[in-house]
């Protein structure tokens, strides 16, 4: 019997701080998803009333936060297995099992209710599907079955700004749609980045990542192939009515970086990277991050812009 | 009245209890700022005004 297992059956419900609950909430996660929903729900036209808006967030948020609850709870057994995982609050002994189940349950239906009650039923029922899709069909099913996981399971942290945008206007339209697409795009090579630098956990743990499965070759490939196929849809977001010149030119210099980097993933071989301690890998991971900020900050830029009368394409016409 | 320094269970505990006192009371404080936005709303009908209400 290893320590973390020891460890974990001897937890007993009621010894967890606030503090350990509320890390179950996955919270560096939900920096992404609050940041997005509130981009998607800031860029819808039409005016939220601010306490509605604030609420929506929340209730997004704490959906979010729910399924990563319910993840936790599903995953303890290789949570415990991976060094990346082993301090979260279930294999640190510090949360029961029972009560991570419980927590998420909880917070799952207060989130779609509320979010229902301060918004409306397209966008309660789009967190209800989220939730759904993260951890039944990505937690439960594919992540320990197929190594194109993190493809599908992408969807699920890519609804936010969705979810935003059916918040504030009751639908879902092109607009909305690419946002999800933006991120369901982004999310292969960013883990596949990170999962080439996180060597031997997801082996160890039994997941089959596509390092493990097809080899270290063909995620550098993956990589490539994905970054090129998320630029298109990267710049055209700037030609739908929430784009503008200030998105494409961020979206522009964040892609050539992001493509820069994935191409020399891919002309690296394993000795390189082990020789600079997977350096580029690194690099890459951390730009994927800057770069799904920026693209989103630039929209919300646009967004501000037009509220002064100079976001969108409108503003070749006011200098011309 | 004990002098003795509480465990750090009890801190734990005194801890959880006040971050939930405090959701609790954020939530009190969202409901019924939501209900003044909801009812403020130009759109807002009361109950009984609709068609077939009662």
């Amino acid at each position: 019997m290893s320590d973390a297992s020891l460890s974990a059956s001897q937890t007993q419900p009621g010894d967890a701080s606030f503090g350990d609950f509320f890390a179950l909430l996955k919270p560096r996660v939900m920096t992404l998803v609050v940041f997005t929903a509130l981009v998607g729900l800031l860029v819808a036209p039409g005016a939220v009333n601010p306490v509605i808006g604030f609420a929506a967030i929340l209730f997004i948020a704490v959906g979010g936060g729910a399924s990563g609850a319910l993840n936790m709870w599903w995953d303890a057994d290789i949570d415990r297995i991976m060094k990346r995982t082993r301090g979260r609050p279930i294999p640190a002994g510090k949360v029961s099992e029972g009560e991570a189940f419980g927590f998420g349950m909880a917070l799952s239906g207060i989130s779609v209710v509320m979010l229902g009650l301060a918004t409306n039923l397209v966008a309660a029922g789009l967190l209800a599907f989220t939730i759904f899709f993260y951890v039944v069909i990505y937690s439960m099913w594919l992540k320990r079955w197929t190594p194109q996981n993190i493809v599908i399971g992408g969807a699920a942290g890519a609804f936010p700004p969705m979810i935003g945008w059916a918040a504030a206007t009751g639908s879902v339209s092109i607009e909305a749609v690419l946002m999800f697409a933006l991120i369901f795009m982004w999310t292969p090579p960013h883990f596949w980045a990170l999962a080439l630098f996180m060597k031997g956990d997801y082996h160890e743990a039994g997941v089959p990542m596509l390092t493990v499965t097809h080899g270290r070759r063909a995620t550098r490939n993956h990589i490539l192939v994905y970054t090129l196929l998320l630029t298109p849809v990267a710049l055209a977001l700037a030609f739908t009515s929430i784009g503008g010149p200030l998105y494409l030119a961020v979206a522009l210099f964040y892609s050539l970086l992001f493509l820069k980097g994935a191409w020399e993933i891919w002309r690296r071989d394993e000795d390189m990277a082990e020789a600079d301690g997977y350096a580029n890998e690194k690099k890459v991971f951390k730009h994927s991050l800057y770069y799904l900020f920026a693209l989103f900050g630039a929209l919300w830029g646009e967004a501000i812009l037009t509220y002064y009368g100079f976001g969108g394409w409108q503003i070749l016409s006011v200098l011309g | 009245m004990s002098f003795r320094k509480p465990h750090e269970l009890h801190g734990r505990r005194f801890g959880r209890n006040l971050g939930l006192g405090i959701v609790l009371a954020g939530s009190v404080a969202l409901i019924f700022g939501l209900t003044i936005a909801k009812v403020s709303d130009d759109s807002f009908v009361v109950p009984t005004q609709v068609e077939g209400g009662y």
